[in-house]
């Protein structure tokens, strides 16, 4: 088989049958296609009127708090610049502040855009999957906000280690239900609320949490969250006149990082760096689908995953929850094999030295996932000159890993 | 060429009565059991074999079978022990028509060629993929028509009558009507819908249609099989499987006699059911 050709354009994807090359599609039972088909018309409709638009613009602005800032973390940069040999080297930080949201992290961007679509489709019963428990708690937020029932699965291992998101979920209304089948995480969190969306047809309203799923789902989570990169257009312009030289972001299923990513894709002098979570190391328990998985098809989509040689899906393991999950967006495994966008990995490790000292250099404790961004920064960021500009998508913060950290360290100890 | 599927549904018609699809997950609780399993079904009344091919993340699937395919892999289940299941069977019986149900994942990754000729080599008849829909005909579907294999299509409560001719455009062998909007083993279906979505989609075809999801006894097949030409029956199966096993979820001396039973009572309530869709 011939290396598939370089298209035109990256932005272009998917096609009509939410194909991304090989990857992506609607791999669903029946019962959910009608569905499935529903939502992807509501949507064009939706994306083609003006007042959606207006509408997700005052919203964005006045509720979620946008835009969040570009801004240039100057100690970070220096303390990488004092680290190279020559003091010559080491490239100028600046981090997107997706954790200053409303809510706390760059969930509520698709949260929103998809609570609009559901209300144009009249659906009154919203159900959402959750690891980490962002997405869960920004659709609780938006749930409460208009007036919607919310049901959150939540695997039973990530309720444990994200009490205090399960407790903010309550508090804004919403039922969070522990998944206790297959491994307790994310990726069961997923069938669960599959299997919820296969009952209850008529009413409900299916907000996956990331770009992955069956088509239209990684093309709308991809739009909603673009405002990222685009506003990163923008405000790096303002700050510097030009184009970043990089950018770098936390790959789970890979919404921040598509968000980011998208609109630079069709740069070229843009280098674009996707991290994906290595846990306890690439040869042992961790959650780097493309590092370590091959493509399959899991939860509506083919991609890059996590599977042993008869096609059951692995294990996943990450200190954070909301990367703890076995494949990743088709888009990304697309970009993967076009080479356009480069995967590395964070162990479990890396990632908490780097949120250890991101909190103590610039007073922002990020969460775990963009610690593992962090991390590799911390990495690319010295060998590059000190005119590079690198952006680093800080797409959470720290509040929800406080435990999680501590315990940790204790162990460590 | 006839498929044995095609040729069991014509002695049905033929006979005057429904079939009975039973749903047993290959390997549970393990091979051994579950291949004796398999060999008794037919003498216990069984027309049809629906085997599962176990996944760690069945999506369409209730509680029960989704232990059951947990149980079978646990135990070492793999594909590839599942073809050989299906050829130790044929050894002893070469007329009862199985079909291999599951999640595609695992085919692709035993690759769709060579799976369709192992398949099609060991006694297999046809194919019903949960996550497979027309949209994705291209991936397995037409190569299994291909090779001779039947491609068994679930139609849903929410399959309407616009969509339904795109779903039966390659449906070989007999249709599945779910009779629920769900997952496996978790309602009790309406009669009266499903007579009436049994006549919808004989407007549309000229397959026999099986009807499935949440049938437990005999008097539930029994009123179903009067409307429809095959009544299956998995999550109850599979609950008398588990309730058999004994500790650490290993088979006892029981285990099969359980299964076997249950099948034989609601297969005599699907023999006993009036026929109205004969007519």
């Amino acid at each position: 088989m011939s290396a598939p050709s370089k298209p035109n354009s990256f932005r272009t994807g998917p096609d009509e049958r939410g194909h991304f090359g090989n990857f992506g599609g609607r791999f669903v039972a029946e019962t959910l296609m009608p569905l499935v088909l529903e939502l992807e018309q509501a949507y064009a409709k939706a994306k083609a009127d003006p007042a959606f638009q207006k509408e997700m613009d005052g919203y964005l602005k006045h509720y979620v708090g946008r835009p969040s800032p570009l801004y240039f973390a100057e100690r970070l940069t220096e303390h990488l610049r004092h680290k190279t040999a020559s003091g010559l080297m080491g490239a100028k930080i600046y981090f997107k502040r997706e954790e200053l949201n409303h809510t706390g992290a760059h969930k509520v961007n698709n949260v929103l855009g998809q609570i609009m679509v559901a209300r144009r489709m009249g659906k009154k019963r919203i159900i959402a999957e959750t690891g980490a428990g962002m997405h869960g708690v920004a659709t609780a937020t938006l749930c409460a906000r208009f007036g919607l029932e919310c049901i959150v699965y939540m695997g039973a291992v990530d309720v444990e280690r994200q009490k205090p998101n399960v407790f903010r979920m309550k508090m804004l209304g919403a039922e969070v239900r522990p998944v206790q089948s297959g491994t307790k995480t994310l990726k069961d969190a997923m069938n669960e609320a599959l299997r919820d969306w296969v009952t209850n047809v008529s009413d409900t309203f299916y907000c996956i949490g990331t770009v992955a799923g069956p088509h239209p789902y990684p093309m709308m989570v991809r739009d909603f969250q673009c405002i990222i990169g685009k506003e990163t257009r923008e405000q790096m312009q303002e700050a510097e006149g030009r184009l970043p030289d990089s950018l770098v972001a936390c790959i789970g299923g890979g919404s921040n990082a598509m968000g980011l990513f998208h609109p630079f894709l069709d740069d070229p002098s843009v280098e674009i760096y996707g991290v994906e979570a290595a846990g306890h190391g690439l040869t042992h328990l961790h959650a780097a689908s493309i590092a370590g998985g091959r493509p399959g098809v899991l939860h509506g989509n083919r991609t890059y995953l996590l599977m042993d040689d008869d096609g059951q899906i692995k294990d996943a393991h990450s200190i954070s929850a909301g990367l703890d999950y076995p494949g990743i967006g088709p888009e990304h495994s697309w970009l993967h094999d076009m080479g356009r966008v480069k995967f590395l990995s964070a162990t479990d490790d890396e990632a908490v030295d780097a949120l250890q000292l991101c909190s103590r250099l610039e007073g922002i404790i990020p969460a775990l996932e963009p610690a593992h961004a962090l991390a590799k920064v911390i990495d690319l960021a010295p060998n590059k000159p000190k005119d590079h500009l690198m952006v680093i998508n800080v797409s959470g913060r720290g509040d929800k890993d406080l435990d999680s950290v501590s315990q940790y360290l204790e162990g460590k100890r | 060429m006839t498929t044995r599927i095609e040729r069991r549904f014509a002695t049905l018609k033929a006979e005057g009565r429904a079939g009975l699809v039973t749903f047993t997950m290959s390997g549970d609780p393990d091979y051994e059991t579950s291949l004796d399993i398999l060999n008794a079904l037919p003498k216990a009344g069984a027309d049809l074999l629906e085997i599962g091919m176990p996944f760690t993340d069945p999506m369409a699937d209730g509680p029960a079978i989704q232990a059951s395919g947990l149980r079978a892999l646990k135990a070492g289940q793999t594909l590839k022990k599942t073809l050989a299941m299906v050829r130790e069977f044929r050894k002893g019986n070469d007329d009862t028509p199985i079909v291999l149900m599951g999640y595609y994942n695992p085919v692709y990754i035993y690759g769709v060629d060579r799976f369709l000729v192992d398949a099609k080599a060991a006694g297999v008849d046809g194919l019903i993929i949960v996550d497979l829909p027309p949209e994705e005909d291209n991936e397995l579907c037409i190569p299994a028509l291909k090779a001779g294999l039947n491609f068994i299509r679930l139609a849903t409560p929410t399959t309407d009558d616009k969509r339904l001719p795109m779903v039966l455009t390659n449906t070989s062998g007999f249709v599945y009507y779910v009779s629920i909007t769900g997952i496996t083993g978790s309602a009790t279906p309406d009669p009266n819908r499903v007579a009436d979505a049994v006549a919808r989609i004989k407007r549309h075809c000229t397959l026999p249609v099986a009807v499935g999801f949440g049938v437990k006894n005999a008097a539930q097949a029994s009123s179903i099989g009067r409307h429809a030409d095959a009544v299956v029956v998995g999550s109850a199966l599979v609950d008398a499987l588990r309730a058999s096993l004994g500790p650490n979820d290993k088979a006892t001396p029981g285990t099969i006699k359980a299964v076997t039973d249950l099948a034989a009572e609601i297969a005599a309530g699907v023999r006993s059911a009036k026929r109205v869709a004969a007519e």
